[in-house]
């Protein structure tokens, strides 16, 4: 009983492990953000302008529901990191010169803060300075209003807005090719001649505001002043970025804690079943001795509420342990100052009370079963158990069969529930087993089609300030550049209704072969000439379809309002967006042949003279490469996804061990006797290990296929449960995940197969010549 | 005893078995059962011998120990020659396989297979066996041979159980209590078919019983009490098992 109880506790402890790590971490994350926002007075209201007056600053604080306000100067930088050749953007925020800031305190990590005046100091964004390396005292050299200058760094900081530190418009991190410099407010203002004046306001509400009436108020008094529209947290970049991922993560929580408690009660429920069906002699004995049915059922309930007892320790300590782990690695990531991870008592709870209510529910069930029996009839001669020739041998396999291998076919047909329900166990357990690896696969095949086929240049150029086609002929006349695609970006505010989402039309040339809009077939769109395309996503979350018409608010130059027709649906996987041709889109913001960035395919050996010449070229903003984006992909999502579907795996692991070795001590306590006889009558323990372990075999080999199936579906509630913003998982499922989940439940399997053979080795032939059965 | 070992060997009767001072001492817990104290005796070929004795007197660990199930604390036991007492684990199953037919008190049939293949549960494993139709017919269950153990009383049980043990044309046949679950109108036919075997397939075989009735279609009767042998009767006539009642 010993091994058996173990291997329970096992699989309650992996099923409780799971529930617990993943709540947990998404506890951790909320509460980690929610104290960090607070310590550091993060803003509610956030709003950009061309240029204001400091005076405008008190009738912002004087708007009703106003509690606080930081006015701030903030400007876009390019930034020259020492042996570092790929260009890197920046964004200058000025800190306050006399005291904390109001809003969105800064968290020094290192050095300390630039002195009030010095506008050759900075602090930089940790995760920038750990990328490079940067430590205070390094030098770094700033494209600041048009003039490099030097900077020293004085130290490193962290700002509850740039948790997620995104630059803008990208929709995946790079802490290599993008930072956030803090500089004095006096000179950084002095640089873009915002001397008594801002161009960035903070908000902070007084409890119980309403944000929208005071982003209505703030709207109409910055308009005057080039205001670009006031938006709340849910707007703000980092904020954004962070709810789509701790969504995801408490989605993925949800589920996976779903799916695990459910498994693991359903197999507790089956397997702890026939254990006490096995015991039904003792029970006998027990109810002969006078123990009524209530003592013999609370006798086994204890029994099995040790072993669940057991397992959620064990499962709480796992899963704390794991979970620990995972957080830290969030931590890291997020570069949280702290963390506030505990494992909070009702997961605890939770577990015990579904671990327990589904053991004591199997319990009950075969005690209920075993006391019907009265006890003399239990203690007599068992009559030997009813069988018949089974299906497999009548459709004709009959004279083909040994007689062990007859063994096996009719046991299994005896009992088909039993047997079904002990498959269908391996069958979950290999299910779950695939949704594991299911996201490995799935972002692999992300990075072919959005890198391989759908954005396939190797450099995206930005400019300032949409520019004249004349650029793109520039771009081409670098040496190295084999391949120029111009393209508009320009930022909206789509509407339809009452919903709207805050994004960009990336506007480009319908014959354009470097990137492109895909259709579901992941065939290149064709172009409209009018109307725009919008990702699936996109057209999902404003909830309108080809056909409509959708209002673009652009964001930009005049801020023009017009109605667009939705002239189809763009397959994406990675990031959401609206396309159109680079000449529609033109003719609706009404300009001439206006471009604001390039894509190039270039010679990669002459890929750090063509970063040279960018960064020298004054109306180049930023270039992103294709292979950084890639690496950041990984780094970024697929890192933290990868990391818990490891868990996940190595969990199911467990309880496809846990169900298997389960199901052979049972299968052996019920066999024993049979299986001790043929020893006796000359087989070899090979021999009867065979018809032991064969039967199980044939069982989880039975039980692969319905488990890949049970895999499929699960991967395919899981995209389609998930909500991704930002990313769409698409549902393929490679050879190489069906093949680890089949060799991990045979490798559980033949494990706990060896283990059990060494019992069959010892079957006591002896005992079972005088015994009934 | 010595006397009557000479006889027989004098009588060119050859031994199936020969066992020297076997010795058996159990633990149980912390207690020391001594289930054998030093047992001498042989075994002829072609006898039919009766162990007899009331429980605990050691006789079922001494057929444990000849069929190979068993291995004693001290003493010897030799078939044909070969020292069982010396063999390993894998020597005695092939022991068992090719050359012992066991019969249980109860029956120890697998459910799962019929007549029939239960009986050939042995001989597809054994180098050269009857058919199992044959042993099957030999204890008179030629109708039987499609019918699960639960469709058969249990004396037709016990009879597969013999057409089992005797299908693979063992040296020795060794039965514990055959009749020990049966009432006598069932036990009869069983020890019939017994009878049959040692008789027509002149196999040697050891037969427990706590029943002297029984013992009388032995030809030699062997008492055992508290791990000794007490006594040693050779029947002068075998009755035959149609007239043993009890």
């Amino acid at each position: 009983m010993a091994g058996q109880a173990l291997a329970i506790a096992m699989v309650i402890a992996a099923g409780s492990a799971t529930y617990i790590m993943s709540v947990n971490v998404y506890e951790a994350l909320s509460e980690t953000r929610h104290e960090y926002y607070e310590r550091e007075r993060f803003a509610e209201v956030f709003a950009n302008l061309t240029r204001a007056p400091q005076s405008l600053a008190a009738r912002v604080e004087a708007l009703p529901g106003v509690d606080r306000v930081q006015t701030r100067v903030v400007a876009a930088a390019l930034i020259d990191v020492p042996d570092f050749a790929d260009p890197v953007t920046g964004r200058l925020v000025s800190i306050p010169d006399d005291a904390d800031p109001l809003l969105n305190g800064i968290h020094l990590r290192r050095g300390r803060l630039p002195q009030p005046g010095r506008d050759d100091e900075v602090l930089v964004s940790e995760a920038f300075a750990d990328a490079h390396g940067l430590r205070p005292g390094d030098r770094l050299s700033v494209l600041i209003k048009g003039r490099y200058r030097t900077v020293s760094l004085v130290g490193v900081a962290l700002s509850p807005e740039f948790i997620y530190q995104i630059a803008p418009g990208r929709i995946l991190p790079d802490f290599k090719r993008y930072g956030v410099l803090w500089m004095s407010r006096k000179p950084l203002a002095a640089a873009y001649e915002m001397e008594e004046g801002f161009n960035d306001i903070l908000l902070g509400l007084a409890p119980g505001a309403d944000p929208e009436s005071v982003i209505e108020q703030l709207d109409l008094l910055l308009e005057p002043y080039g205001g670009l529209g006031a938006f709340g947290r849910e707007d703000q970049i980092s904020h954004k970025f962070l709810n789509e991922e701790f969504r995801q993560l408490q989605q993925t929580a949800g589920l996976f804690s779903g799916i695990f408690l459910g498994v693991t009660a359903f197999l507790l429920n089956v397997v702890i079943g026939r254990l006490v069906n096995t015991q039904r002699e003792q029970i006998a004995i027990l109810k002969a001795f006078g123990y009524g049915n209530v003592q013999i059922g609370w006798h086994y309930v204890q029994m099995v509420l040790a072993i669940v007892l057991l397992g959620v320790l064990a499962g709480t300590g796992l899963g704390a342990w794991l979970g620990g782990g995972l957080s830290e690695l969030y931590m890291d990531y997020y570069r949280f100052p702290f963390l506030r991870y505990r494992v909070h008592a009702d997961t605890v709870l939770v577990a015990t009370l579904v671990t327990g209510l589904a053991a004591v529910a199997g319990t009950l069930g075969a005690v209920r079963q075993a006391v019907r029996l009265p006890p003399a009839e239990a203690m007599r001669p068992a009559p030997p158990e009813t069988y018949h020739t089974s299906w497999l041998e009548r459709l004709g396999f009959r004279g083909r069969l040994d007689q062990p291998s007859r063994m096996i076919l009719r046991h299994i047909s005896r009992r088909p529930l039993k047997s079904a329900l002990t498959a269908a166990g391996i069958a979950m357990a290999c299910g779950v087993m695939m949704l594991g690896t299911f996201f490995t696969d799935a972002m692999d095949e992300m990075v072919e089609i959005e890198f391989g086929l759908a954005q396939r240049e190797d450099l995206a150029v930005s400019f300032y300030d949409p520019t004249s086609l004349r650029a793109v002929h520039e771009l081409r006349g670098l040496p190295g550049v084999h391949y120029v695609e111009p393209f508009r970006s320009v930022p909206v505010r789509l509407r339809a209704g009452p919903r709207s989402y805050r994004t960009s039309i990336l506007g480009y040339r319908p014959d354009a072969v470097l990137h492109r809009a895909l259709d579901d077939e992941l065939q290149p769109l064709r172009l409209p000439d009018q109307g725009v395309l919008l990702t699936e996503q996109l057209a999902g979350i404003l909830g309108i379809a080809p056909g409509d018409a959708v209002e673009a608010e652009i964001l930009e130059g005049r801020r023009p309002r017009r109605q667009v027709e939705v002239a189809g649906v763009v397959r994406q996987y990675i990031g959401i967006g609206a396309y159109m041709s680079l000449d529609g889109l033109n003719r609706l913001m009404q300009e001439g042949h206006a471009i604001s960035g390039a894509y190039l395919a270039v010679d990669s050996l002459q890929r750090d003279d063509i970063y040279q010449r960018l960064k020298d070229t004054p109306r180049v903003a930023a270039t992103e490469a294709s292979d950084a984006r890639l690496e950041n992909f990984y780094d970024s999502i697929a890192e933290f996804l990868l990391t818990y579907m490891g868990f996940i795996s190595v969990l199911s692991a467990a309880i496809v061990f846990g169900i298997v070795y389960n199901s052979a001590r049972i299968a052996l306590a019920e066999r024993g006797r049979e299986l001790a006889s043929l020893r006796v009558l000359g087989y070899t323990r090979a021999e009867v290990s065979y018809i032991l372990l064969g039967e199980l075999g044939l069982l989880t080999l039975l039980a692969i296929p319905p488990g890949f199936g049970l895999g499929y579906l699960l991967s395919a509630w899981m995209v389609a449960t998930l909500p991704h913003e930002l990313f769409r998982i698409p549902l393929v499922l490679e050879h190489d995940t069906y093949a680890l989940a089949a060799a991990i439940v045979i490798a559980a399997a033949a494990i706990s197969g060896l283990i059990v053979r060494q019992r069959v080795d010892h079957l006591d032939m002896v005992a079972v010549l005088k015994t009934r059965e | 005893m010595s006397n009557q070992v000479e006889a027989a060997a004098a009588s060119g009767q050859e031994a199936v078995f020969r066992i020297q001072g076997l010795t058996k001492i159990y633990l149980m817990g912390e207690v020391q059962v001594h289930a054998l104290r030093g047992v001498d005796l042989e075994f002829f070929q072609g006898e039919m011998t009766a162990l007899l004795g009331p429980s605990g007197s050691g006789k079922s660990t001494l057929l444990n120990i000849i069929g190979g199930l068993d291995t004693p604390t001290a003493g010897r036991v030799w078939y044909r020659g070969t020292d069982l007492t010396a063999a390993s684990e894998k020597a005695l199953t092939q022991y068992r396989r090719q050359h012992v037919g066991f019969v249980f008190q109860f029956y120890n049939l697998i459910p799962s297979l019929t007549a029939r293949e239960n009986v050939s549960v042995v001989t597809e494993i054994a180098t050269d066996p009857m058919s199992a139709q044959e042993a099957l017919a030999l204890v008179g269950l030629s109708a039987r041979l499609d019918h699960f153990p639960a469709q058969l009383s249990g004396g037709e049980q016990q009879r597969v159980a013999i057409a089992r043990a005797i299908a693979k044309n063992p040296a020795v046949l060794l039965c514990d209590e055959p009749t020990g679950a049966l009432d006598s109108t069932t036990g009869v036919v069983v020890l019939e078919a017994l009878e049959r075997v040692n008789r027509e397939l002149g196999t040697t075989t050891a037969l427990i019983t706590h029943n002297a009735g029984i013992s009388a279609m032995a030809d030699r009767v062997i008492r055992l009490a508290d791990g000794h042998i007490a006594e040693t009767v050779r029947n002068p006539v075998r009755r035959s098992a149609h007239d043993i009642q009890w």
